[in-house]
């Protein structure tokens, strides 16, 4: 019986409270003793915890003894709030019936606010407000609530007060829950069509897909078939999230859990894909997912080139568990054998470069990131450029385009100056301005990808004081002036410091470049002279002097064993370097230099 | 090397300063001149814990500032040595002293209590440096300290100086190695201001004062050698120079992988491919040998081609290089040392491996270091 089932995301703006609320869920239900309590207990990745984000969406369910005297089981799904994850808040939202939408008290409603609250609407999901934070004294809880009404219609005194943190209202917050999600649909008896929403690859059991069952019902042996990629299979397991993965014997409609096959050809499992069993297929898959298109590109290379085919294998896995991720093999004349990425924004790079280097034990670098694009030929021919390499001579070039993205920002009236301001020097053309209250307004300007995804958003919230966010989307490609930026080291290019910029900031991207590079890269034998040149054009110059000096004063018999340590310690650090040519650079300078301060 | 080993050498601390150096990472106390007696006591007794050694063919008693004690204090410990284990003929006797404590009653008294050689704390002969070193001592004083202690009756009589502060402008260098030599030493020491770790100055770097600069303490490196060697001293180690045959025999020992005793608080001694090292805090160095214990904090076995390699990264250290076959043939096949080779940073000649510029010692020794033993 689905009746008794309520199957919901929690969506919010980064930092709002989802994964506290989804502690206080678990706590106030008993899915979790006191005792095995911890802060946002489903950020459980390494990576979360540490930069206290969600990163990936987490289902659990739980059981609820509801004021009726029933017994409910809640999905819930507890999704990131940072624009770079959007992907997977509307993924959670194709295997829930509502959306439980979380806004600050203090903050009030930000970008991802609404464009969550958007993607809700779109899946025509139920949508319940809460207003979180109410324990803090900055706290507006009205002001919030009409602003929250305003945007999803309804009264202020239909969105619900609480503390994530105290547990005020967490009650109130589970009746409303049971009251206004509906009820999944779904017939136990039709074929079975389930929804795979997220899977990971797991040392020991393979593939492990989670699955949202629509109609049918799956259980453990059935023999089953994903069909998009027609894999057949078993069953070999079907289970629930309690956190903790517990076995059961099926899965019925509505009801949200896990399946493992014992697959091991990790490439005919598909996030977005419909598991049907095979005695009574279903005829029409699920609708499934729209591939996220990649923001960004970058190159990432193996620190050691042998380690080229166990950094496929570690894309290919991470991808199970990370659906927004693409990638190509590339080869570069510095670095060699690696795979050309997209991504959909710099975060979301920084944690796929980490999660790689972490979970798969790989050195990696990574080459300077690159929007996509279209250069059109003298041929007439238009290729979609995603390297700087790709991008073909001057001589061959008839015109190149960039993306354009419809970027939509949120921020106090007094500083809609000083957006403004900032949109404007990274040659955004104004669309409107949208006062949601007399205090906050959202602006909406074009603004070409590549002047946005790298530190715009940095430079919004420090101008802001952190009172602005922004959402965005692509709205097509436009022609611009671009020039190729090349980084040449003791003469040599090198690759993965290649640019494509607009020609009016290539001058200071090559000065800033050369000048980050000197001081980044240690001075060696010889003078290593560092170039930005467009063409054979050098713009800028830079050289890091040859060392004079690599000895330590004293060594006597009381230094003897410390001075051993210390030249051993420094020689493990040379294996943080790459050889470009002949000159060594430190792994982290191709991190680190493509950090340029705005000027 | 072949029959007898070479006589053992021997290190005695004396860790008592008047305050403590901004740049100095040596184990000293500052502040706790009423110890002083009672570590001599210990350090006497410490003596007669070490198992048996053969006569003893150097002593060297640094600090700290061994000078600021009194001298019946120093020449007791020399006297106590040669009680116990004996001093070879000739064996070399050194004392680290600052020339602030120095006199020529001083000097007589240590030379006639066994004391053949002297090495003054002389840093500069610049007064702006001197204060930015927190020295305690002037320029002028310098002077007649090499003669007053030849006087005395010390055989041999060594400078150490210090380049690189950051008030130190390279004509001020010049000038002190001038007047240094002008001094007449039969040895000096010339080191470069190093930041080291829990310093001082490496507190006042990191808060942002300027630090020594690689390349004026490459240029006056450069200066220093010219100069002394043109004086007619042997630049027979890194920072060291020497009138033939004034070598420093305790250090000598140490880079040829030789055998150290070593007493005293944080002192490190080398037995038989043993490294021990003791105690640094004074109070657990008194407590432990007052109850009859050895202060040793750690020990370490060297052996095998361990050694061999630490030998190596000991020996280029050295004018003359090192006899080190194995090593040198598997240095000559190291891709890294192939560019320090052609670089003619050093070279290696029927299995010798020498360097021609000593500056880059330690990019050598990090290749060495990292050598895999043959057949591995
Ligand atoms: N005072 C107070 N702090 C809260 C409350 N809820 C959450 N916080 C704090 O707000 C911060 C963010 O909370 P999270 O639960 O990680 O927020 P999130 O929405 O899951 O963040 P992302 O997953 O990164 O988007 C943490 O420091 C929480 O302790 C609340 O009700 N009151
Ligand atoms: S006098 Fe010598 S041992 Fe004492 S603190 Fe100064 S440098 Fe260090
Ligand atoms: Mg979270």
């Amino acid at each position: 019986m689905t009746t008794r089932i309520r199957n919901f995301s929690i969506i919010a703006h980064i930092d709002h409270g989802k994964s506290t609320l989804a502690d206080r869920l678990l706590e106030r239900t008993g899915a979790i003793t006191a005792r095995d309590m911890k802060e946002q207990l489903l950020d459980s990745m390494d990576l979360e915890r540490e930069r206290g984000i969600t990163i990936k969406a987490r289902a659990v369910r739980i059981l609820y003894s509801a004021a009726d005297g029933e017994t409910y089981e809640l999905n819930l799904i507890d999704t990131p709030g940072h624009v770079d994850f959007s992907y997977e808040v509307a993924r959670s939202l194709d295997a829930v019936e509502g959306a439980l939408l979380v806004v600050d008290a203090t903050q009030g409603v930000e970008a991802q606010t609404l464009a969550n609250t958007y993607l809700a609407i779109e899946a025509g999901l139920e949508i319940v407000p809460v207003i979180n934070k109410i324990d803090l004294p900055a706290a507006e809880p009205e002001r919030v609530a009409e602003e929250v009404a305003s945007i999803i219609g309804g009264t202020p005194e239909e969105v619900l007060q609480i503390s994530a943190k105290t547990g005020e209202g967490i009650d109130e917050l589970l009746e409303a829950i049971v009251a206004r999600f509906p009820a999944p649909g779904g017939n136990p008896t039709d074929p079975l069509r389930a929804l795979i929403f997220d899977s990971y690859f797991d040392q020991y059991r393979g593939v492990v897909c989670y699955i949202r069952v629509m109609d049918g019902t799956l259980g453990k042996g059935d023999a089953v078939r994903f069909m998009a990629t027609g894999l057949l299979e078993h069953a070999d397991e079907v289970g629930i999230l309690t956190p903790e993965a517990v076995q059961v014997a099926s899965l019925g409609p509505g009801e949200s859990g896990y399946l493992i096959t014992g697959v091991k050809d990790i490439d005919l499992i598909r996030v977005g894909d419909t598991v049907t069993r095979t005695d009574r297929a279903a005829t029409e898959p699920l609708p499934g997912y729209q591939e996220p298109k990649p923001m960004v590109f970058s190159g990432l290379f193996p620190v050691e080139g042998d380690d080229f085919e166990r950094l496929r294998d570690a894309l290919e896995k991470l991808r199970l568990n990370d659906a927004s991720l693409s990638y190509e093999p590339e080869t570069s004349a510095a670095l060699g054998f690696g795979f050309r990425c997209g991504f959909l924004g710099l975060l979301h790079m920084e944690i796929v470069r980490e999660r790689l280097e972490r979970e798969y034990d790989l050195d990696l670098v990574s080459t300077a990131p690159s929007v996509a694009y279209l250069a059109t030929q003298v041929t007439g021919e238009v290729l979609e450029v995603r390297s700087p390499q790709d991008l073909p001579q001057p001589n061959a070039l008839a015109g190149i385009e960039e993306p354009y993205v419809k970027v939509m920002m949120l921020a106090p009236s007094e500083y809609v100056g000083t957006v403004m301001e900032l949109a404007q020097q990274r040659r955004g053309i104004l669309g409107e301005l949208n006062y949601l209250s007399p205090e906050r307004v959202e602006i909406d300007y074009e603004i070409p990808l590549a002047e946005i995804v790298f530190d715009f958003f940095d430079q919004l919230k420090s101008r802001t004081r952190g009172y602005a966010s922004l959402d965005y989307e692509p709205v097509g490609y436009r022609p611009a002036e671009l020039a190729k930026v090349d980084i040449l080291l003791n003469g040599q290019p090198v690759d993965a410091f290649s640019t494509i910029i607009h020609k009016d900031k290539a001058y200071v991207y090559g000065s800033g470049m050369t000048k980050r590079l000197q001081e980044l890269i240690p001075r060696q034998m010889f003078d290593i002279p560092i170039q930005a040149a467009i063409g054979s054009r050098v713009i800028a110059r830079e050289t890091v002097k040859a060392k004079r000096k690599d000895v330590t004063a004293k060594c006597y018999g009381g230094d003897i064993s410390r001075k051993r340590k210390l030249l051993e310690r420094q020689k493990e650090g040379k294996k943080r370097m790459k050889m470009v040519g002949s000159v060594e650079v430190p792994n982290d300078a191709f991190i680190d230099a493509l950090k340029i301060e705005d000027s | 090397m072949t029959g007898q080993p070479d006589p053992a050498g021997c290190y005695v601390h004396v860790p008592f300063c008047a305050r403590v150096c901004p740049y100095c990472d040596f184990a000293v106390v500052a502040g706790r001149d009423e110890l002083i007696d009672r570590y001599f006591e210990a350090l006497l007794a410490e003596i007669t814990m070490e198992p048996e050694a053969g006569p003893l063919g150097s002593v060297f008693v640094g600090g700290g500032t061994p000078s600021r004690v009194r001298p019946d204090l120093l020449t007791a410990v020399v006297a106590g040595l040669r009680d116990r284990f004996g001093l070879v003929d000739g064996a070399e006797v050194t004392l680290e002293a600052n020339p602030e404590d120095w006199s020529p009653e001083r000097a007589a008294q240590l030379a006639r209590g066994g004391f053949s050689r002297v090495s003054f704390g002389a840093q500069s002969f610049d007064d702006g440096v001197l204060a930015e070193l927190g020295r305690l001592h002037r320029a002028v004083e310098l002077e007649r300290l090499v003669d007053d202690s030849r006087a005395a009756g010390f055989a041999s009589v060594s400078l150490d100086l210090i380049f690189g502060s950051w008030s130190e402008s390279p004509e001020s260098w010049h000038a002190t190695v001038e007047r240094a030599i002008a001094a007449g030493p039969d040895h000096v020491s010339t080191y470069a201001l190093t930041v080291e770790r829990g310093t001082e100055l490496s507190r006042q770097v990191a808060a942002g004062a300027p630090g020594p600069d690689a390349d004026d303490q490459a240029d006056k490196y450069t200066v220093a050698v010219e100069l002394l060697t043109g004086a007619g001293y042997v630049h027979y180690e890194v920072s060291n120079f020497a009138r033939p045959g004034h070598e420093c025999e305790y250090n000598r020992n140490t880079w040829a992988q030789g055998d150290y005793l070593a007493f005293g608080l944080g002192a490190h001694g080398h037995r038989k491919g043993v490294r021990r090292r003791n105690v640094r805090r004074i109070d657990a160095y008194l407590e432990v040998i007052e109850s009859g214990q050895r202060p040793e904090a750690g020990t370490e076995h060297i052996t095998g081609w361990d050694a061999e390699l630490e030998r190596a990264f000991l020996g280029i250290r050295r004018a003359e290089g090192v006899e080190a076959p194995e090593v040198a043939a598997a240095l000559a096949d190291d891709f890294e040392a192939e560019g320090l080779l052609a670089a003619r940073k050093f070279e290696i000649q029927n299995g010798v491996i020498r360097m021609l510029d000593p500056l880059f010692t330690d990019a050598v020794a990090r290749v060495v270091l990292g050598l895999a033993a043959p057949g591995e």
